[in-house]
């Protein structure tokens, strides 16, 4: 269905802006450079989903481990300085998770909390400023380098929805998520540890989050407090329409990276049709209902 | 029965559980003996399933003792229960309808490939599981479409045979069955009952929650009466009538005073 749905509305742009340049190579280049941070934080998003969590602190773990990488691998080089930003990400997945599960507060309220609190840190750590990257290694492995003629960007992509599909389907936590997700005290009653589950569940998409950061560093060569902080809604929309389960027990990792082709391809052809902000935003919000209510559907069938 | 009593299986002796001020177990003893059904019966909040998640370590008891085999025992979560060799069918089921019917068979219980890495990393190997949920549900009788398809796609009864095959696979040795046959078809439930009487004829000891007292006289050989979280009654089966049962479950009738 979200497959059809990319198909669709590629179609119809490519129809609409025939000579405004949607289907020319640079532009879909332009949506895949788009696409690839939404498709890793939606990937992340499917786990924590999947077991029924929900993550929404992850546009703004992806803005502090912009900065976090800017700084570190000035002080420590680039293997170090990636390490460290990817560690500092899943160590705020883990705070969530313990909180989450350990003082039985629900993923959807802590998260909000440890949203504004990145937030905040990530706005004091250089006083909103924006921080140069120069490391060379850095720019080509997450930005704009490339293997042969493919972008380094959608290498990440592939290499995250190959990993992620992997583990959700052919690893005993990929299937335990699911379980913990579609009915917690029956995964318990068969001896699943729903708790440490729940906790790697927002790990992972912590870890996604840092990474997702770390790509928009490289893509624009800084980092800022604000990097991807506006990503959230448009994840979980890409997530939901790519068939994952709002409610957990159900996720998609193809489904969520598919979702993100069509979120950076409604983005990039709303711009391009010429709408304003406010239209652009009109029509979006529009279509993601839209697309979020036929995906629900064809759940409730099967 | 036999001048022999068989040797028992599971002993709890004084379990006592309770929910805030609601006392679900009041000092209960239970013995499940090798080769015979025991029917636990009583009426809706007598204690019955909160008997069973004790056993099955889902509920920890506030008080008692369980013995295994003569050997008092914690068991603290369900899988110190399964490392037991206690399987439990609970009122639920416990299936998780987004998985296919081999991955509920084998639910954290997984087979994994590729030597001690793949065992580290719990790589699936699924192709070894659907085999063996084929051959199982097979040997047990059940039939299912296809191993594919989702759980919450099957039938009640479907999805209710392939919980009881779960419990009944391995071999064990004392299985728990919380209303097993409560959503089954008539011939699914006879098969039920067949898979009960072949568990005790491989020497189990099972233990049956129902509200059928056609079932109770047609596969069990003991009865307990649970009521208001007190054992009020503890029958060989044979030597009483529907009649009697049911009224130590409403209560007319008691067997023993709680000491």
């Amino acid at each position: 269905m979200v497959y059809a749905a990319a198909v669709l509305i590629f179609g119809l742009f490519a129809v609409v802006l025939r000579d405004d340049g949607f289907v020319t190579a640079s532009n879909l280049l332009n949506i895949g450079r788009q696409a690839a941070p939404i498709a890793v934080m939606a990937v992340g998003m499917a786990f924590a989903l999947g077991a029924a969590e929900i993550d929404l602190s992850i546009g703004s773990v992806a803005a502090l481990s912009s900065l976090v990488v800017a700084d570190a691998i000035g002080s420590f080089g680039f293997a170090a300085g990636v390490a460290i930003t990817l560690a500092i990400g899943m160590g705020i997945g883990a705070v969530n998770g313990v909180i989450a599960v350990k003082v039985r507060i629900p993923s959807f309220l802590v998260t909000l909390g440890t949203l504004g609190i990145v937030s905040g840190v990530a706005r004091n750590l250089n006083n909103l400023q924006s921080l140069p990257i120069r490391n060379d290694t850095y720019l080509n492995v997450f930005g704009a380098g490339s293997l042969g003629p493919i972008s380094s960007l959608l290498i990440w992509t592939v290499i995250v929805g190959v990993v992620g599909h992997l583990v959700l389907h052919q690893l005993r936590w990929g299937r335990h998520v699911l379980a913990v997700g579609a009915d917690r005290s029956a995964a318990g009653a068969l001896g699943i540890k729903t708790d440490r589950v729940r906790i790697t569940a927002l790990i992972a998409s912590a870890a996604a989050a840092s990474l997702a950061g770390m790509l928009l560093a490289g893509r624009l060569a800084i980092g800022r407090h604000d990097l991807g902080e506006n990503l959230l809604l448009t994840v979980i929309a890409a997530v939901v329409i790519g068939g994952t389960n709002l409610f957990g027990g159900r996720a998609s990792v193809a489904g969520a990276i598919a979702g993100s082709i069509v979120m950076a391809m409604l983005n990039n052809g709303l711009i391009l049709m010429g709408l304003r902000v406010a239209d652009q935003l009109i029509a979006r919000g529009a279509i993601i209902i839209l697309a979020v209510a036929l995906s629900m559907r064809e759940q409730k069938e099967t | 029965m036999n001048a022999a009593a068989p040797a028992a299986a599971l002993e709890a002796e004084g379990l006592c559980k309770s929910f805030r001020a609601v006392r679900a177990l009041d000092h209960v003893d239970l013995t499940l003996r090798y080769g015979e059904v025991t029917a636990l019966l009583g009426d809706n909040g007598a204690g019955k399933s909160t008997f069973v998640k004790c056993v099955a370590g889902v509920y920890a008891p506030d008080a008692g003792v369980l013995r295994v085999d003569g050997v008092a025992t914690s068991i603290t979560t369900p899988d110190s229960a399964r490392a037991l060799g206690i399987e439990t069918v609970h009122q639920t089921l416990a299936v998780i309808d987004t998985l296919d019917v081999a991955e509920n068979l084998f639910l954290n219980r997984e087979h994994t490939r590729g030597g001690p890495i793949g065992a580290w990393l719990g790589v699936l190997d699924k192709k070894r599981m659907r085999n063996e949920t084929g051959h199982i549900l097979e040997r047990l009788g059940i039939r299912i479409p296809s191993l594919r398809h989702p759980m919450g796609a099957l039938s009640g009864g479907q999805r209710q045979a392939v919980a009881i095959g779960r419990a009944t696979a391995w071999g064990r040795q004392i299985v728990m069955l919380d209303e097993p046959a409560a959503a089954l078809g008539v011939e699914q439930a006879a098969r039920v009952l067949e898979l009960i009487l072949n568990l005790r004829e491989g020497g189990a000891a099972v233990l049956l929650i129902t509200h059928n007292m056609d079932r109770v006289s047609e596969v069990c050989d003991r009865a307990v009466v649970l009521r208001q979280g007190r054992k009020t009654a503890e029958v060989a089966v044979g030597d009483v009538t529907k009649d009697d049962l049911v009224a130590y479950i409403t209560g007319a009738k008691s067997q023993q005073a709680h000491s």
